[in-house]
């Protein structure tokens, strides 16, 4: 079971986190002309990485940020926790 | 019976207590300390069972984990658990086994003759046999397979003891008492580290309970004890023994079983029978030791031949001699070390020994002693079929492939080491890469890949003397690391005997004109000669070699047959071990009971169960409760000896011509408040938000951005920055997940915040054409005209003095009200609506008559908003906006969305106007077209009209525009019904909503 560092509340267990996909993906602006495309990338395209993915969590049985996890896919490491607005460098 | 084999003093057993026990129904003695296997042992019992396959007779191999053979039922305080290992199980009084696999009897055991069959039965049986002809596999060979396959038999009644799961910390996990768990531990403790130290067997000390070693100027027995004992005084340790460290997870994460209770003949009062720890260490010592490999040679399943070390553990810490005429067959010095305790013991082993001319402290001791020793001489087969009576041996030449004349001696036991295979399930299920090491011919833990380290024989060190050294070592390092504290514990010294090289020997080979079962995994039954087959047959791969000849894969996990396994391969192969590679460790290290697994959360605990605060008043007006969700819900309140059919119809047509009350708690209420609560609302909903005034609701869509609707329900202004947003029951936990994504991630500069309210309000829905009459007696100072509270109207107001807030909202499609108040006076609110109702004939209506009124309405609900459907399938593109962008908005263009012939909701009635329609059938236009039918649509939804008296359902059905008028066929397979029906509009009832609005 991973152990998921929260910005906001430190080393907690996965059972309290929810998982919610790649963090990488933008969504569109509203009212902007995108392409079938573009939406298409945003709404189902998906990457399988092996290796390190930055993914979201939820730490939904806590404080219910949404928090973003560098995670290796394969070995499960955890390199890096940010907060929801942290710019990932 | 008299215990002929249990030796006059001697072994950690109790003599004063003396326990009596059954065995395949007959009556014998052990005592306290005993294990089943050592207990049966000191009675002369060797045969326990039958083998897997072949129904061979078997007896005990081994003395703990590593046990192949003796698998029991065991019986205990009216309870039976099948698969036990004999060498495990504590004795206690009254303790009950019997053998299993085997039919009529453990002594004539009619599978047998699969024996005699053997040669029918080669590797990859069951993949060749059992493929042909098809129509055989229900009815003939699964129901065969089924019969043969499995050990023991699980209860089927329900489980009376309780299991308990714990979560803990810790600084240092130690797996294993042994030398090298003891000083890490010691070291760690000394230096304020907290530490865990775990034993799976019920007595402390591993290895230094059995070997002749002298630790500090005590016996390495004494100075265990003593270890542990101080350890026990420590508040910064916990020592469990009965506790097996089973699996090691990701994150340093491990899980302990510790058997609480199968020592006694009863659980105690308030205890468990098992407690699953989940411990999350900082730092993992492996010291799980290792255990001895068998030589593999003729019929070498036969009961009486045993594991040497495991000879000698039933000698010293049982007292009990497994023969009286042993013979010890070693390659290395283990060997001698049993026999030696057989002669001090006043009983003379031969010795074979497969080198030619070993030397060491050990065999110097063994020849003072005046044992007989035969070098260069092997095993070739046992003789004996219930029990070793002899055994064929024959020297051996210095290349281990020609064998001399065989000669006969008599025996009636066969003590065999074939050196020794650290325990690395746990470092491999930790990740880490193992390594080959040549001077041991086994695999030891690699490069470290979690905070773990690996100790002692477990790392393949053998020497007592160094395993001291480093595990002292390392616990005052890693804690050190941990703690800061640097006290130098003193290493104490060590007098052990020092020993020779072992023989790379393994496998004897079979004399000319013989062919003897030469067994590699004792439980599965598989032999040399089977994977021999498989690699003959073209597998090359370890993994399918185990998968195809079933080599470890029994319950034992192959704890002594991997690595011979593996030799063999290499051998035929011609590769060097590590080529080969060994196959994954995975957990369980040994057999968890799924009991501790699931712990508590069994029956009503298996999910949180939630009521309503006038869940009581339900009860006591015998309401039928239905899950919706983790909610229980009145389905139908119960008069006389209604059916729910007839309660359904009784309590919606009550709606239609009166008035009745349903408990809507349960529905997701979210606080929606901040400035920019408008806006956000207007990006989530389809339907357009900004000019929503306060004091009025509106029902919203919102969708995926897949387009797919999410979820519905009315959104209340209760003030300029304030939303009172409801969702269906299911989907509030989601809906709440998906606010708070866009509002931390997607759109972070919106001022909102979102917070549930479900639990904080208790709602009823009065609904009905007296429902305005009803609440007029409620809330007599309130102007609930038409246009005082007009339809999607809000208002508070007080209800005798308690704060109530009134929403002119309609799922029923009559007219309609829904009271919220504060939780705790929901039932206070409740009290009075049935008491101010009696007048109008008031009835409370469950979810039943719920679905019904929605139903005959056509207003959608989860059976149509199911994940497969957007808002033009419900009817409800009316409500998506073209002026401004939403969440999903762009997924509407998709071709298939906007194709001329899509699906959409329609209505259902039978043509005889009988007929229920089955929930999940299937619409076709002919109900004799051959098969696959095509598939027009489904039934979403099922009632009986109570407007019309007839059944009428609601359909996602294909082109549904354009079906109104159409006759089709309803058709389910299921319930065996083909119905002749007529699609109709989804607004069955009230098509232009006037009631509504009256």
């Amino acid at each position: 079971m991973l152990y998921i560092n929260c910005p906001h509340c430190g080393m907690r267990s996965q059972n309290e986190f929810s998982y919610g996909g790649d963090a990488s993906v933008k969504r569109p602006e509203l009212n902007k002309e995108v392409s079938d495309q573009e939406w298409d990338d945003f709404v189902y395209n998906r990457k399988s990485l092996r290796g390190k993915h930055l993914e979201l969590w939820q730490h939904i049985s806590g404080c219910r940020q949404w928090i973003k996890v560098e995670r290796d896919t394969s070995t499960h490491e955890i390199f890096r926790t940010f907060k929801a607005d942290e710019e990932v460098a | 019976m008299n215990q002929a084999f249990r030796i006059v003093d001697g072994g950690l057993v109790n003599r004063d207590k003396k326990l009596s026990f059954k065995f395949n129904g007959k009556s014998y003695f052990g005592y306290e300390g005993d294990t089943l296997a050592s207990a049966l042992l000191a009675n002369g019992v060797h045969l326990v069972g039958r083998s897997f396959k072949y129904h061979r007779p078997r007896g005990f191999f081994g003395a703990g984990v590593d046990e192949p053979y003796a698998i029991v039922q065991l019986y205990r305080n009216g309870e039976t658990e099948p698969n036990i290992k004999a060498t495990e199980q504590e004795l206690f009084e009254g303790l009950e086994a019997k053998s299993v696999n085997c039919w009529p009897s453990v002594n004539f055991d009619i599978g047998a003759i699969n024996n005699f069959l053997k040669i029918f039965l080669p590797a990859g049986f069951y993949y060749k046999t059992f493929m042909w002809p098809k129509s055989f596999w229900y009815r003939i060979y699964e129901p065969f397979i089924r019969k043969a396959a499995g050990l023991g038999v699980a209860s089927t009644k329900h489980d009376n003891e309780r299991y308990e799961h714990k979560y803990e910390y810790c600084d240092l996990l130690i797996a294993g008492s042994g030398p090298s768990g003891l000083s890490s531990a010691y070291a760690a403790a000394k230096n304020g580290a907290r530490v865990i130290l775990a034993e799976d067997k019920p007595r402390f000390g591993g290895s230094l309970l059995t070997s002749d070693v002298n630790i500090g100027n005590q016996s390495g027995k004494d100075w265990a004890e003593g270890i542990i004992a101080e350890l026990k005084t420590m508040p910064n340790v916990v020592v469990k023994n009965r506790s097996q460290i089973f699996g090691y997870y990701d994150h340093n994460m491990l899980v302990m079983s510790e058997k609480v209770s199968d020592h006694l003949p009863k659980t105690k009062k308030y205890h468990p029978n098992k407690r699953l720890w989940y411990i999350r260490a900082k730092e993992v010592l492996i010291s799980s030791g290792s255990i001895e490999r068998p030589i593999v040679f003729g019929n070498n399943d036969t009961p009486g031949v045993m594991l040497s070390s495991a000879a000698k553990e039933y000698l010293k810490v049982y007292g009990v001699l497994v023969g009286k005429k042993p013979l010890v067959f070693t390659n290395n010095d283990s060997g001698y070390e049993t026999a030696i305790e057989f002669k001090k013991h006043g009983v003379d082993p031969i010795v074979l020994d497969s080198r030619k001319n070993p030397k060491s402290e050990i065999i110097d001791e063994a020849k003072n002693l005046g044992i007989n020793i035969k070098n260069s001489y092997v095993v070739v087969a046992a003789q004996g079929y219930k029990k070793v009576k002899s055994a064929d041996i024959a020297s051996i030449s210095d290349d281990k492939k020609q064998l001399g004349k065989i000669e006969s001696i008599n025996c009636d036991c066969i003590c065999v080491s074939g050196f020794w295979t650290p325990t690395i399930h746990l470092a491999s299920q930790s990740g880490n890469k193992t390594k080959f090491k040549e001077e041991i011919d086994a695999f030891v833990p690699g490069q470290s890949k979690q905070n773990e380290i690996t100790l002692g024989a477990a790392n393949g060190v053998f020497s007592l003397e160094e395993t001291l050294k480093t595990s002292f070592a390392a616990g005052s390092k890693l804690s050190k690391k941990i703690t800061k504290n640097d006290k130098d514990i003193a290493i104490p010294n060590v007098v052990e005997k020092k020993s020779s090289q072992h023989d790379k020997f393994w496998c004897v080979p079979l004399p000319k004109g013989k062919n003897y079962k030469r067994f590699l995994d004792f439980q599965n039954d598989v032999a040399v000669s089977d994977v021999e087959i498989a690699l003959r047959e073209g597998y090359r791969s370890i993994e399918h070699v185990k998968r195809y000849t079933t080599l470890g894969m029994a319950t034992d996990q192959g704890k002594t047959s991997n690595l011979n396994g593996l030799q063999l391969v290499s051998e035929i192969e011609n590769k060097v071990v590590p080529a080969v590679g060994h196959t994954t460790f995975r957990p369980p290290y040994t057999p968890v009971s799924i009991g501790a697994i699931v712990g508590r959360e069994v029956g009503k605990h298996s999910k949180p169960t939630r009521k309503s605060p006038m869940h009581s008043w339900h009860e006591k007006n015998n309401a039928v409760f239905v899950d919706a969700g983790v909610w229980l819900r009145p389905r139908y309140y119960k008069m006389g000896n209604e059916t729910l059919f007839e309660a359904s119809k009784r309590e919606a047509k009550n709606v239609r011509t009166n008035v009745g009350v349903c408990d809507v708690t349960t529905l997701g209420k979210i606080d929606v408040k901040g400035p920019d609560a408008a806006e956000f609302l207007n990006r989530v909903y389809t339907n357009a938000w900004l000019k929503l005034p306060v004091g009025k609701a509106r029902y919203g869509v919102m969708l995926r951005e897949d387009g797919i609707v999410m979820d519905d329900g009315t959104t209340t202004r209760i003030s300029e920055n304030h939303y009172h947003m409801t969702t269906t029951t299911a989907q509030a936990a989601n809906v709440l997940s998906h606010l708070e994504y866009y509002l931390q991630l997607v759109w972070p500069d919106l001022n909102v915040n979102v917070v549930s309210t479900t639990e904080q309000w208790a709602g009823a829905a009065i609904a009905g054409p007296k429902s305005r009459d009803l609440l007029k007696k409620l809330f007599p100072n309130f102007d609930l005209s038409n246009d005082g509270l007009p339809f999607m109207g809000y208002m508070e107001a007080d209800l005798f003095g308690v704060k109530a807030r009134i929403f002119r909202i309609s799922f029923s499609g009559e007219l309609a009200y829904e009271v919220n108040v504060e939780s705790d006076y929901g039932n206070f609110m409740w009290e009075k609506i049935m008491e101010g109702g009696e007048e109008f004939n008031i009835q409370p209506y469950g979810t039943e008559a719920l679905s019904t009124l929605r139903i005959e309405m056509g207003h959608v609900a989860g059976s149509e908003l199911d994940g497969r459907t957007i808002p033009y399938d419900n009817a409800l593109e009316g409500l998506v906006s073209k002026k401004k962008d939403f969440i999903g908005k762009r997924s509407l263009q998709r071709s298939a969305f906007i194709s001329e012939d899509r699906q959409r909701i329609v209505g259902v009635v039978p043509l005889d106007k009988k007929t229920s329609i089955p929930e999940g059938s299937h619409l076709v236009k002919d109900a004799k077209a051959p098969l696959p039918n095509p598939k027009l649509g489904h039934i979403s939804a099922s009632c009986w009209s109570v407007e019309y008296d007839n059944p009428f359902s609601l359909a996602i059905l294909k082109n549904g525009k354009n079906m109104i008028g159409e006759k089709l066929f309803a058709m389910s397979p299921l319930k065996n019904k083909v119905i002749p029906v007529e699609i109709v509009s989804s607004h069955y009832v009230d098509p232009k909503g006037e009631r509504v609005r009256s």
